[in-house]
């Protein structure tokens, strides 16, 4: 009896041990990477490049998600609203939901399970056909050369995917709010007009986005870079980047959010 | 062997933890010569290539290139040394995201600052060497396996290294490609004036192409000798390995219980 709680008691402490070197790990990754950034800068081309494949192959899901879910908040928002008369407050409400809160993390789980995803399996496929080695081999560092550059353009592109969403989104909530329920148009633009401050609301959304970004790159290149070189090394990563970010995102949302009402 | 010594290896040993793998391994590989090392999967060759060229220290014993040891230079120092060094991985390890031409190229433009004019002319001369100028639009998903070790090879010796390492450059390769690449191996060194180190379980190709022979067992060199006299050797674990037996010093069976209690007899 004492011997299996003892035994229980060790595999949790063994556990928890081990989850903490990995965030001292992925800390310590997250350290070189910005060590190592400086020919990200450099040769701003090879961030671009990786730009363009995080950030511009992401942008249909992001466009198409952000319209819908502007669409569904132009639904839902005027149901409510109609309940206490207030239906010309829908572009006020279309337009904060998603500038402080749905741009911000949907964009960013959109972009941990489209290109968070990808980057891990790329550079965790990279590791095992000895790419990495063989760039070593060369003398070239392969955290400059390969992970910083995805890094940045992560950083760079989950801003822009947000905003670009929240655009979307706005223009959906219109869609359905203006052009097929009817709700009057003057008043929908000049309610979002009005109660959607440029500091309070648009700039924490992006410091919220740019944070989220962070977050997702470093977690998606670390899991890459760490995985075993195996299929189910590689697989597992993969799997873990998705849930752990999209973890990372909601905690971090939540921490941010509180600070920000607090500072407001 | 009397030239100079390009790499030395003197009484080392490395573990893989508590797993020991090279057990006071002594190697001379003198320069401009192309040697093999042979041994059965799993006998340390590739963790040879793997401490020659700095990715891992031995436990003790010493790897000197080029006069200098390399577990002793800071990154530096092991970065300047590597750029003498080419490395051709046991598939190749062509960056899958470019084309066969930037692969060529990836080193000469990391590395120098020479204009896009001239590093086309050398990359067309380094493919042209390995018979594939005309693959250099393609991707390395779009090469057989023969013709990618080539392009490999070919970007291995972008920058006219000193040295040139092959982990099992004839591994899964048709017989025209084995000697194809064995031929390349060759003729580069040559061309060059570089050293080679082949590390290999391919007898027959390897007898055709090399200087030197090295032969590893269980961490530790067991007979070495110039092509003519391992085809000459009366020892037995050379002939086995030599004539490919199934049986003799390296036998055909792993350790296991008795047979008849395992059949329940």
């Amino acid at each position: 009896m004492i011997a299996a709680i003892t035994e229980n008691l060790t595999g949790i402490g063994r556990r928890v041990v081990s989850a903490v070197w990995r965030i001292g790990n992925g800390t310590r990754f997250l350290g070189l990477i910005l060590f190592h950034s400086g020919t990200s800068f450099r040769r701003f081309r090879l961030t671009v490049k990786e730009l363009f494949f995080s950030g511009v192959m992401s942008l249909i899901i992001i466009l198409v998600a952000g319209m819908f879910v502007g669409m569904v908040l132009g639904l839902q928002g005027y149901e409510t609203l109609k309940r206490y008369g207030s239906e010309s407050a829908l572009g006020s409400l279309v337009a904060l939901s998603l500038v402080r809160e749905l741009g911000p993390v949907l964009a960013a789980l959109l972009f941990a399970s489209r290109a968070g995803s990808a980057m891990t399996a790329e550079i965790g496929l990279m590791k095992a056909t000895e790419q990495i080695s063989a760039m070593e081999m060369m003398a070239i560092n392969p955290i400059a050369r390969v992970v910083a550059p995805r890094f940045w353009a992560g950083v760079l592109a989950v801003p822009l995917l947000a905003a670009m969403f929240s655009v979307m989104g706005v223009f959906g909530g219109y869609l359905v709010g203006v052009v097929l329920i009817g709700v009057d148009e003057g008043s929908f633009w000049s309610q979002m007009q009005s109660t959607v401050d440029f500091r309070y609301d648009v700039l924490n959304g992006v410091i919220k986005s740019c944070v989220f970004g962070v977050a997702v790159t470093a977690i998606a290149l670390f899991e890459g870079y760490d995985a075993p070189p195996t299929a189910e090394g590689v697989s597992g990563a993969t799997t873990r980047t998705v849930v752990e970010s999209s973890l990372a995102i909601l905690i971090l949302d939540f921490i941010l959010t509180a600070l920000m009402i607090q500072e407001g | 062997m009397s030239s100079e010594a390009l790499v030395e290896i003197r009484d080392v040993n490395f573990a893989y933890g508590k797993r020991p793998i090279l057990k006071g391994m002594n190697l001379t590989f003198p320069k401009n010569k192309v040697i093999a090392v042979m041994g059965g999967s799993g006998c340390g060759k590739t963790t040879l290539l793997r401490l020659i060229g700095g990715s891992i220290k031995p436990t003790s014993g010493h790897v000197k290139v080029n006069g200098q040891i390399i577990h002793e230079l800071d990154r530096a120092g092991l970065y300047a040394m590597r750029r003498k060094m080419g490395m051709l991985f046991q598939f190749g390890a062509l960056f899958t995201d470019m084309s066969v031409y930037d692969n060529v190229a990836f080193q000469m433009r990391e590395h120098t600052n020479l204009p896009e004019e001239m590093i086309r002319d050398l990359v067309m001369m380094k493919l042209h060497a390995v018979g594939l100028r005309g693959t250099h639009d393609l991707m390395p998903a779009e090469l057989s396996g023969g013709m990618a070790r080539r392009v490999a090879l070919a970007r291995t010796v972008a920058l006219d290294p000193m040295l040139i390492m092959y982990d099992e450059p004839f591994a899964g390769l048709d017989p025209i490609s084995l000697t194809v690449v064995g031929n390349l191996i060759r003729r580069l060194n040559d061309a060059l004036g570089a050293t080679s180190i082949v590390v290999t379980h391919d007898v027959q190709e390897s007898l055709k192409i090399v200087d030197y022979l090295y032969f590893v067992a269980d961490g530790a060199i067991i007979a070495e000798g110039t092509p003519e006299e391992i085809r000459a050797s009366t020892k037995p674990f050379v002939q086995q390995f030599v004539h490919g037996e199934m049986d003799g010093p390296v036998p055909f069976h792993f350790p296991g219980g008795d047979y008849k209690k395992d059949l329940n007899l």
